[in-house]
């Protein structure tokens, strides 16, 4: 009999914490994946985030740190320069990353540090109980916008792969979404090319998944994939951002 | 050398080859220094964004087994606060050099002592001691760079060093450990290095559990009375008599006062200098039993008193403190030191003196 | 005095070079044994103000490298003159920069020396070695260092840009010949 579905080995063997119809499972397991497919569990480092996806920390089969709010590509960036051997990724939700950790995934992603950034935008904060994000989508009712995101006040969903894409440095950069198993399938190819990117010493290189929370959102998991196809995707986008030339090393690590 | 200047190279010969920071006066000849050097010998620098990018970048740093060091003044170690408490709770060994200037807000850019209460306390937020060293000279400063270094290693925490915008700026004659570069970092046993042959590694300060915390906690304060017990350094100067005062300053401000003391005696007046190397785990014992033969202590800090409640604790009552202190970047000079000795001495009981 | 140390205070505009000959002073001063301190002010007044340094040399250890009132002010212009000159210590000497210190409040309880040392630099050849004719004329009237170990200290400073070598000794030079006259202000 052909085995055709297993565990992916970079994932621990426990049930994960996150409610029902929550993406992060998916995703880890995409990573955990692609880290087995490529051998480089044993040169992997992690690092997780403040908020729900903390917990990776116990569901990867890998070294991993945990990191003060959005402070993670900081962190990489100490363990990358160190350890340039090392396969340095990290895992950041909306709040970490677009909100309190703007400044450090700014300048990593300008400095081109050679790391791998995995940012989940699912337009709310999870953790602290659905308070409104800087991804939140205008109108969208959050426990901190009982009206509808005002974008007279608010402003609009940040665009972060969009802004990192401004960048003059060389960076892959691709968005991609949770709502469907064709963009999952899409998905697990962009991270791979993300981390090949790395393995390359090629370029700093980012992967945005577009994600739910029906917890906060207040809807099934079903009614969670459509809303986040109907009302996320005409503000993010999805595809390869920015892609570096082929041969670019900007200008340091042949 | 210049004080900045020693401090990098004394770093480089202690084995740091990995420097991230943000420039910040009085104390950017550290990061120029090592901008230079570091490449050259296949180390790194990193000019940050901010200080609180730093202090995560010296946390990735240590965590994957990385001998670093990162240097600021004041406004910048308070950026730092965040990634201090990180480090302290995930138990990462580190080096912070702080070139204190006068505060508090933007303050201004002239030497101070000001931060003395932020580095002993602990520096943010949570339940935590830090090493603290404070070097009087050029030389001090290069010794307690290395020191730091192996103090860091040894109890696995981050270390400051706690100098001032005259140690920075200051150029005195040094001497240098002869090794060129020093050894790596111990941290086999702890590092990320990726999960050859072994189980995965945490480098975390996340602990969820009430026990669990509660047990860490304990294990810090634990690991810091050891520290006490074995690292506390102090200076006593012309301590050995029974003393009718006794002066205690720290850093470059005990450097000016052990002039006021030594003019002091050639007067014939009995008067001593305490200086704490520690200013964190403070010498409370050495400091009580020298104040045990005093009649009177005088503090004299480049602040409005803030070693001064470590003075009174030593003390514990037993005798008058008085206190002299100049801020803003103003330096006491010896001369108004030393009246301030003359000053503190008539204020004993005539003839009382035994 | 307070203690067995030498202390001097070489003050000027920032770009004069005082904080250069307070080093040179300080290096030939080590090299020579003693035990040396050099402490720049590096406060706001060295972003385009007056730039100060203040040296000391102790026989054994240095004390307080900080220097309020000192033996020896050299002043480099009517600035630094008007804001030290007071300060030194009676019975201390003050040399002077006559052609930027064109009214010098003199003091009773001290030796004062001047020369125009951009004039003297020009001579030497290079206006901008003024800091060194100042430095020559403090060497000149206290021999406080010998001129071989200046010299050594000029062309270790200058190792990298060793042309320049030639005109910072002549400058020095002619600056220790005017300290050795002795040449007192009031009489000029």
């Amino acid at each position: 009999m052909n085995k055709v579905f297993s565990y992916a080995d970079a994932l621990i063997r426990k049930p994960f914490h996150y409610c029902p119809g929550c993406t992060h499972g998916t995703i880890h397991r995409l990573i955990a994946e692609v880290i087995d497919e490529l051998g480089i569990r044993e040169r992997v480092v992690g690092i997780s985030p403040v908020g729900c996806a903390v917990f990776i920390l116990d569901y990867l089969r890998c070294d991993m740190f945990q990191a003060s709010h959005g402070r993670a590509p900081a962190v990489a960036t100490g363990a990358k320069r160190c350890r340039p051997d090392l396969v340095v990724f990290t895992y950041q939700g909306d709040g970490d990353l677009a909100a309190i950790g703007t400044s450090e995934i700014v300048h990593a992603a300008n400095r081109g540090e050679r790391i791998t950034v995995f940012f989940v935008n699912n337009a709310v904060y999870g953790m602290t109980g659905g308070q409104m994000a800087p991804t939140s989508v205008p109108g969208q009712r959050t426990t901190t916008t009982p009206h509808g995101r005002n974008t007279e006040t608010d402003g609009y969903p940040v665009n972060m792969s969009e802004m990192l894409a401004a960048l003059h440095t060389p960076a892959y950069i691709a968005r991609v979404s949770m709502h469907a198993p064709k963009e999952i399938i899409a998905a697990r190819h962009v991270v791979k090319k993300a981390f090949e990117h790395q393995l390359a010493g090629r370029c700093f290189s980012f992967v945005e998944f577009l994600s739910t929370c029906p917890t906060n959102w207040g809807m099934t998991p079903v009614e969670s994939l459509r809303w986040l196809e109907k009302e996320m995707l005409p503000y993010f986008p999805l595809g390869e951002i920015k892609v570096p030339p082929a041969d670019d090393t900007g200008g340091r690590m042949p | 050398m210049k004080g900045n200047e020693a401090i990098a190279e004394a770093a480089i010969r202690a084995g740091c080859l990995h420097f991230f920071g943000y420039p910040i006066t009085p104390q950017s000849e550290i990061p120029e220094y090592l901008s230079r050097r570091l490449p050259e010998l296949g180390g790194c620098y990193v000019q940050s964004e901010s200080e609180v990018a730093t202090s995560h970048m010296i946390y990735g740093a240590a965590g994957v087994g990385t001998k670093v060091m990162t240097s600021s003044s004041s406004p910048g170690i308070s950026l730092m606060a965040e990634g201090i408490s990180y480090l302290a709770g995930a138990e990462l060994p580190v080096v912070i050099v702080n070139i204190m200037r006068a505060g508090p807000g933007l303050g201004g850019i002239l030497p101070a002592q000001s931060d003395y209460a932020q580095t002993t306390r602990g520096m943010a937020h949570g339940d935590f001691r830090l090493i603290a060293l404070a070097p009087a000279s050029v030389q001090e400063a290069v010794d307690l760079t290395i020191l730091a270094f192996d103090l860091a290693e040894k109890y696995r925490t981050p270390v400051i060093l706690a100098g001032d915008g005259v140690i920075g700026q200051m150029m005195e004659p040094v001497v240098l450990p002869e090794a060129t570069v020093g050894p790596p970092l111990k941290a086999d046993d702890w590092a990320l290095t990726g999960c050859v042959g072994r189980k995965p590694r945490k480098v975390s300060s996340m602990f969820l559990d009430p026990d669990e915390l509660n047990a860490h906690n304990f294990k810090l304060k634990a690991r810091f009375a050891e520290i006490a017990r074995n690292e506390t350094r102090f200076e006593a100067y012309a301590c050995d008599e029974p003393l009718d005062l006794l002066v205690t300053s720290f850093g470059i401000s005990a450097r000016i006062c052990r002039s006021a003391v030594d003019a002091a005696r050639s007067e014939g007046l009995k008067v001593g200098l305490f200086r704490p190397i520690t200013i964190s785990p403070f010498p409370m014992d050495a400091l009580r039993e020298i104040i045990g033969r005093s009649q009177r202590v005088l503090d004299v800090e480049m602040n409005t008193g803030q070693m001064l409640h470590d003075v009174e604790m030593a003390a514990q009552g037993r005798c008058p403190i008085d206190f002299f202190g100049r801020c803003g970047g103003l330096i006491p000079s010896a001369e108004g030191i030393l009246e301030q000795i003359r000053a503190s001495l008539a204020q004993l009981p005539k003839g009382g003196v035994p | 005095m307070m203690k067995p140390t030498t202390e001097i205070l070489l003050a000027g505009f920032g770009g004069h070079g005082m904080l250069l000959s307070g080093r040179l002073l300080a290096q030939a001063a080590m090299e020579m044994g003693s035990q040396v301190s050099w402490l720049p002010a590096y406060g706001p007044e060295m972003r385009g103000g007056t730039a100060n340094v203040a040296v000391c040399i102790a026989r054994d250890q240095v004390g307080s490298p900080y220097v309020e009132c000192p033996h020896i002010l050299v002043a480099m212009n009517a600035p630094s003159f008007d804001k030290f000159a007071p300060k030194v210590k009676p019975d201390g000497l003050i040399v002077y920069n006559e052609g930027l210190v064109p009214n010098p409040k003199q003091r009773a309880d001290c030796t004062a020396l001047c020369v125009n040392a951009q004039e003297v630099a020009i001579a030497a050849g290079n206006i901008r070695a003024a800091n060194l004719v100042m430095l020559g004329v403090l060497v000149g009237a206290t021999e406080l260092v010998s001129d071989d170990a200046v010299i050594a200290a000029i062309e270790s400073e200058f190792a990298a840009k060793a042309r320049f070598i030639p005109v910072n000794v002549a400058a020095y030079r002619a600056g220790v010949a005017h300290g050795k006259d002795g040449r007192c202000a009031q009489s000029a």
